[in-house]
Formats: structure tokens, sequence, C-alpha cells
């Protein structure tokens, strides 16, 4: 399982970096929101995968889930929702601005 | 010893007063308080001299920042103390002497700020033990110094003068840092006192000469030797006082007190003796031959000023001789040189000083510094005049004033280099005396040129200035009067001042003498018939033919290599370096900003894949993987598929959903994984996101499908490859190595520890309840962002874009 998932973190971050080095803005911006997906589920894979039960603290659980990444994943979430939001903004405002689309300045053969 | 410190850091404390303190004393009057702290500091300084006589040293100590060997040590000795001396007792007269120079209408209290950092500073070199405090101040003078010459920055001149003279010393102050470096590799000390006894250590290390060279650069640069003189000229756009006290006074000393102080340690050595008298001479003639041609009063004296220290660091190069001789009379000969030396730095702070203050007076009373609008002053300032004349003479080398004096040890020492019969080549020495006189000849000629030129003569028409010229206000004329006295005092008592000021400074050049017989010679104004009085004439006599006739061989400074000058060569050089500078900035800063992401995740790529290549094995261990069951593969498969889908969505409302796709995957992968927290918030947040996504779309365009170059494609999606392998492979690679246990277990206590059964919950409110807390503040940040994006009015004028 954590093989599997690394890979698909792998994908993910090929994707979100493919689409961080595209013109359009709006990319731009997906591209970090995929790749903060990505990371979540490494920084997950890291402490390994379905090794105990839900670290909710009971009686009958032998053994917990590692608990420490779960907890910096949470504030990880919020906060790129909360980069994401400004970026969209600043997108939208960038565009009532310049009036000129979503794109930035490239090169000359594109 | 407390003295000493307050000796540093009173100018500093001054100097952060200044500021306040003018609010109270406006105008001119400030001075008065700037010049009570020099003056304060010299009479404390000077009731330590008696005690110096004796033998004794004050040292203090307090660490700094130990761990690195930096302690903040002072030492004051005789070397320490002539310097001091010089920078307080010059300092009072050339605050005294500005109070009435600078108009009330310039910053005056900017002016004081920066002389009084200036002061501090340059105590800071002379009395610090420590090599690194030694080269902070060292720095610091060359920054307040950068700080003075450009007062007047409105001038393109002084911002020329000040970044010459801030580029040339400081790059010397760094090559000066590398030899202190080189010196504790060799050591393991910083301090000054233990360097010079652990000097046969140091004599026998194969880093002796670089170090010495670094040193050197150092100490030349600051003291404007050949060929780093070039500083020195341009800095002359600086208001004379400055000039008078840094240019030739103090901080253009502190090469040749570096020098002195390393004698010790170095002098063992014969590239020593030969680079610092070579350099030392050169300069001395390049000086006085370039000072001649000089039309401007203040670049002819800065000229003579770097004459003048060249005759001391070649003087200090032939005292250096001392270390490598055995005979006793020898010694005595090479010790006097040294002993020259030091006396020439004296009398040439007193004379140089006065005729600064004469030119400033001359600039100040007509609006002119040029000696072709200049002449017939004698009579209209008689006093001027007579200082002028004191100051000129001495320089020349005449009797009845200090300037004979040494000027005589200095042709003795050099002529003592034959008798000694050390250099390999009889040639050589020779050579010496006859560069040294030839130096002096036309230092004897630029003396006259700027009494005779400026006071006698015609007066021309039509004469400078607007007013009618008279004699410069007595308080102007105070300071230069003092230091033209000092002149003629110091040629009738020289002895006084040998034995209680220079007497214990060479003990601290010769450590090896333990007391002061032998090293303090008797200093006459006639020793008989000897060579050097026959020199002294020999310059009297051709120095005045020339100066008759310096119509007619003026020509010659026309000719092309004297035109050849290093000024034009720092010019190119900058310029170039200013050029290559911005093409090559030029080919990697493009002000796209896609360049710059694919210039980060080239370096990710190429800093991780290199770590990579270190590895020796590659070991993946996939024993400890939990097994994979039908619905989990299935939502990675989906998760791979939309992801990759979303780089072809032709529209953007389709790349929104499959990014919603993602976002809801992992929220069920969350599940999966036994993470119900997550899953909750990540439900929540990408419902959000999605929202928000759409309802900027209703006021943005639709994205176009992009249009890249093949080339370009290929660029991007390698580095997007590599990047996703590299990040997968490190993975990989961390997941099958465990070097420390977890250290989550102790948060499983977390019902004892902080009241709560959701680990996670415990962790995010108690364990790292600060870090929840700046997360908080984040987001607050952010809102306040997207608000004031949101609402901020657009400017005036600007129409809606869909306006048009």
């Amino acid at each position: 399982m954590e093989t599997l998932i690394t890979l698909l973190v792998g994908v993910l971050v090929a994707v979100g970096v493919y689409l961080l080095l595209s013109k359009e803005m709006l990319r731009m911006i997906l591209g970090t929101a995929i790749l903060s997906h990505a990371i979540h589920l490494l920084l997950l894979t890291m402490g390994g995968l379905k090794k105990g039960d839900v670290p909710l603290l009971q009686e009958s659980a032998a053994e917990y889930t590692d608990a420490l990444p779960q907890a910096l994943i949470l504030t990880a979430i919020v906060i790129s929702f909360a980069v994401t939001a400004f970026l969209l903004v600043l997108s939208y405002r960038v565009y009532q601005e310049s009036g000129r689309g979503l794109e930035l300045r490239g090169q000359k053969d594109e | 010893m407390i003295t000493v410190l307050l000796a540093i850091f009173i100018p500093f404390i001054a100097a952060c007063l200044v500021p306040f303190i003018h609010k109270f004393l406006t105008g001119r009057r400030i001075g008065w308080f700037v010049m009570a702290v020099p003056l304060f500091l010299f009479i404390l300084l000077l009731r330590l001299v008696p005690s110096l006589s004796d033998g004794s040293t004050y040292t203090y100590t307090f660490p700094w920042i130990p761990s690195a060997d930096v302690h903040f040590s002072t030492y004051l000795d005789g070397l320490s103390m002539i310097f001091a001396l010089l920078i307080t007792g010059i300092g009072s007269l050339v605050v005294l002497y500005s109070i009435f120079y600078l108009s009330e209408r310039e910053a005056i209290g900017r002016f004081y700020t920066y002389l009084l950092l200036f002061m501090g500073a340059m105590l800071g070199v002379v009395l610090s033990d420590n090599l690194i405090v030694l080269y902070v101040f060292w720095e610091l003078t060359s920054i307040s110094s950068f700080l003075l010459i450009a007062f007047w920055y409105h001038r393109k001149q002084s911002r020329y003068g000040a970044k010459k003279s801030m580029l040339i010393t400081v790059t010397g102050g760094i090559f000066m840092l590398a030899g202190f470096l080189l010196l504790y590799s060799m050591t393991e000390t910083f301090s000054l006192r233990e360097l010079i006894g652990m000097r046969e250590v140091i004599a026998a290390d194969s880093l002796f000469v670089p170090a010495m060279l670094l040193v050197l650069i150092g100490a030349f640069t600051k003291s404007a030797q050949f060929p780093f003189h070039i500083w020195l000229p341009d800095a002359m756009e600086a208001p004379t006082p400055v000039s008078a006290y840094l240019h030739s006074a103090t901080m253009v000393k502190a090469g040749i007190y570096l020098v002195a102080r390393f004698t010790p340690v170095f002098a063992g050595h014969a590239t020593w003796f030969y680079i610092v008298s070579c350099v030392g001479l050169l300069t001395m003639i390049w000086g006085s031959v370039n000072a001649v041609k000089q039309t401007d009063l203040k670049a002819l004296l800065a000229f003579s000023t770097v004459s003048q220290l060249g005759m001391i660091m070649s003087l200090l190069g032939v005292g250096s001789l001392a270390f490598a001789s055995s005979e006793s009379t020898h010694v005595a000969l090479f010790t006097a040189a040294t002993f020259a030396a030091l006396f020439h730095l004296i009398n040439h702070s007193t004379f140089k000083g006065s005729l600064f203050m004469v030119v400033g007076i001359l600039d100040h009373e007509l609006g002119t510094r040029n000696i072709r609008r200049l002449g017939g002053l004698a009579t209209i300032m008689p006093i001027t005049f007579s200082i002028a004349l004191i100051g000129s003479f001495s320089m020349a080398g005449l009797p009845p004033f200090n300037g004979f004096l040494s000027k005589e040890l200095f042709f003795e020492a050099m002529l003592s280099l034959k008798e000694a019969n050390l250099l390999t080549m009889d040639s050589l020495a020779l050579l010496f005396p006859l560069v040294a006189w030839i130096g002096s000849v036309f230092t004897f000629i630029y003396c006259m040129i700027i009494v005779f030129q400026s006071f006698l003569g015609k007066t021309p028409e039509p004469f400078p200035g607007q007013r009618p010229a008279h004699e410069a206000p007595i308080q102007m004329l105070v300071a230069p009067l003092v230091l033209a006295s000092l002149v003629l005092l110091i040629f009738f008592f020289p002895n006084t001042l040998g034995t209680y000021i220079l007497g214990p400074a060479m003990l601290a050049v010769y450590p090896q003498f333990e007391s002061l017989n032998g090293l303090v010679p008797e200093i006459h104004a006639w020793h008989g018939w000897k060579m050097p009085i026959f020199m002294t004439i020999g310059v009297v006599l051709l120095g005045v033919l020339l100066y008759r006739f310096l119509r007619y061989w003026k020509g010659i400074y026309q000719l092309g290599i004297l035109q050849w000058t290093l000024d034009r060569l720092y010019n190119t050089f900058l310029l170039w370096m200013e050029t290559t500078a911005t093409k090559i900035t030029k080919t990697y800063m493009t002000g796209s900003v896609r360049d710059y992401v694919a210039y980060i995740m080239l370096f990710f790529i190429a800093f991780l894949g290199i770590g990579l290549v270190g590895i020796p094995q590659f070991v993946f261990d996939f024993s400890k993987d939990a097994p994979i069951e039908i619905n989990e593969g299935l939502i990675v498969f989906v998760m791979m598929c939309s992801s990759i889908a979303i780089l072809f969505a032709r529209s953007r409302i389709t790349a929104i959903i499959l990014n919603g796709v993602l976002g809801y995957s992992i929220a069920i992968l969350f599940v999966v994984f036994r993470a119900p927290d997550l899953a909750l918030t990540q439900i929540i947040v990408e419902t959000v996101t999605t929202v928000l996504f759409l309802l900027c779309f209703y006021f943005l365009p639709e994205w176009r499908v992009e249009r890249k170059s093949i080339s370009m494609k290929w660029r991007n999606g390698l580095i997007a490859a590599a990047s996703g392998i590299v990040v997968t492979v490190v993975a990989l690679l961390v997941q099958g190595h465990s070097f420390y246990p977890s250290i989550s277990v102790y948060y499983e206590s977390a019902s004892r520890l902080a009241g709560g059964l959701n680990v996670v919950n415990t962790i995010l409110g108690d364990f790292r309840a600060f870090d929840t807390m700046l997360e908080v503040l984040v987001l607050f940040i952010a809102g306040l962002g997207v608000f004031s994006l949101v609402k901020l009015r657009r400017k005036k004028g600007a129409d809606h874009p869909e306006k048009k």
C-alpha cells in the first residue's frame, strides 16, 4: 500500500509541477493545490498506513495509527486552503487591473 | 584599564548624542560639544604618558565571542599611544577649525556625527589587541571616511571619490582579514601580543609569506601606497577639515601603524624588507613627482601626503633589518630608521595639518584653490602666509623646523644600508639613497610652489573672490597656529619627544630589547659635515635651480608614459565589471515567473539527485507494506487518471471537477487510513475550494488552450517528470530505513497529559497549541488579504476592462 501511494505521490508531484510551469495563472493555482495534495499523502505515508486503530483513545484498541502526521496534515490542509483562496482572489484582481486575461509573460515562440 | 575603554567608546556615545544635543546647541555651537570629546581624551591619555615611558602597558579584556576566540581586548603601549595622541590631539584642533570653516547652512550635525564615528573607530584600530576587533574598527574607519568624503553628496566628484576610496580600502581590508585568518591557523590566537610572542612559530610556517603579503596589501591600500594611492587625491573632495584629519594625519597612517605593529612578527624575513622599503620609496618618488604638476593646492597636498607616507613606509622597511643583523652597531643603525619613521610620523601630522588648514583658509576666503589664480597674498594675509611658510619649509626639510631633523634621519637611514653591507647587491645600497634624494628634490620643489606661487608674485587680475580679500578670522587661525608652533617647538626640543613618546613606541616595535638603552638615538640639529647635510644642501641647490626653470621642463609631464595613469585603469576596470555583471545577470533574470519556478525545480532535482548518487546502495524495503485491497487500488487508479487528465483538460470547468475528484478521493483515502479528522476537514475544505473556484470563474475569462512550442513542452515535461521521480525515489528510500524510533508514542498518553481522547485534537489544541494559534493568524492574514483585494477601491480613472 505504501509503495502504491508513493507512486501516486510521484504522479501528483509531476502533474503539479507541470501545471506550475504553465503560462496561465489558473493552471498555476491548480498546480499548487495538487502539489499540496501530494505532500499530504506523502506525510501520511511516512507515518505508516493501516498500522493500527484510529487514534481515538479507547480501551479495546491495542495499537494506534501514528497521530503526528495527521496533526501536521490537518494544519497543512487549512493553510493550503488559505493560499489557494488568496491566489484566486489575487488573479481576479490582476485581471481586473490589467484586463489582459490571466497569462504571464511568455517566451517569444509561444 | 578603564581609560582605554573610555577612549574607544566615548566618541561613539557622543556620536549618538550629537543629533539630540544639536536641538539645543543649534548652529555651529554644537562644535564646542564635539571638541570637548577629543580634548578630554587627549588629556586623559596624556596623563598616562609618564607611566608608559617607564615601560608599563595597559591591557583590558572582556569576552565578546569566546567560542571563536574573539575578545574585546584593548592594549595600550607606546606605539598605540603615539597614534592615540595624534587622533585626539589633531582631532581637537580640526574640530576647532571646522567650527568656523563650515557654513551654518551645512548639515553640521551629520558632519560631526560622522567625524566622531571616525574618531572612535580609529582609536579602536590602534587600541585593539584582538585582530578581529581591529579588523572591525579598520573597516569602520573606511565607512566613516566614505561618509565624510561624500559629505557634499550632491557633487558628482564627491560621490566618485567616496566610492573609490571605499572600494580600494575595503578590498584591502578583506585581504588583511584573510591574512589574519592565516595567522590564526598558524598560532591559534587572534591576540597581537601573543602573536608577537610566537614569532618563531610563525616564521617557521609555510604560510608565513602569504600571510605577510595579505597583511601588507591591507596596510598599503589604507596608507595609499603605490599602486593603491589613486584613491587619496580623489578623497580631497571632502571638506578640508576632513582632509586634514583623515587623509593626512590619522586614517592614512593606519597602514603605517599596521606595518609597525607587525614588524616584530614578520621582519625577520628578507621579503618584508624588500617589499616595504621598495614600495615605500617608489611611492615617495611617484607621489612627489606627481605633486609638482598639480594646479589644485589640495591635490598637490594629497600627492605630497602619498609621498610622505611612502617615505615613512620605506623607513620602517629599513628598520626591519634590525631583526636580521646580529652586530650591535648595525642594529643601532637600523633601529634608528624606525625611530626616524615614528618621528617623521608626528612631524608630518603637524606640518601637513597646518598646510591643509591654510589651504582651507584660502578656499574659504577666496573661493579657489587653483594656484594659477592665486598670488601676492603675503601682504594681505600675513599670518596665513607665515603658517604656510613654516609648514612648507618644514616639509621641504629646512631648518629650523622639525622636518629638517627627520629628513636628516631619513638620509642617514638610507645611507646606513651601505655601511651595514647586508644587501646582496651593492648597487641597491646605492640606489636607495639616490631615489630618496631625488624624491626629496621634488618634495622641495612642490613645497616652494605652495609658498611662492600662492603667496608671492603678482596678484592675478581679476582677483578671485567676490569681496576684497583679507586675513582669516582669528578663530580659524588658532588651530594652524598651534600646529605651526609645534613644528618649531619640536625642532628645538626633539629629545623630550624622543624620550617620552617615541621611546616606548620603539620598545613596542622591538620587543627583544629589554630597555630603552640604545633604542633612542639623541637627535641633534647639527651633527658635523657628514653625508646627510651634503645631501640636504644638494636638495636645496638643485631644488632652487629646478624651481626657477620649472616652466622650461614642465613639458615632460605631457610625455606618454606620464600621461598613462592608474586612474584610467581603475575606471576601465570598474566599467568592465559593471557591464559584464549586467550581461550575466540578464541571461537568467528574464522577468518571467515561469523561468524562476523552473530554476527552483531544477535546483531541487539537482540537489536531491546528486544526494541520491552519493548513496552507496539503494535499498527498497517493501516487506512492511500494508496489503492493498481492491477498492483502495481503484481509488488510487482513479486519482492517477484524473490528475493526468487535468493536463489535457480543454475547459477550465473540467479541470476544476477533476481537481475536486482528486480532493474527495483523498478524503476517502483518509478514511481508509484511519484518519477521521483529516477526512472531515478535507471534505469541508475541498467543497469550499471548489465553490471558490467556480465563483471566481464567474468573473474570470475562459482559459485558452495552451499553445506551447514543442521544445517548451519537452522542457516543462522533463522538469515535471524528474521532480516526480526524485520525490518518489527519495520517499521509497526513506520508507526502507528507520534510524530513530517514532516519537508519536508519547502522544498516546494524551488522556493523562492533556485530558483528551482524540490524539490529533490534543496535539493541535494542547501539545502544539502555539502552532495552531499562529496558523489561525495565517488564516486571518489571508482573509484580510482576500478582503482587501476584493474591496480595495480601484484607482481613479481606471475603467473596468469589461466596459471598454
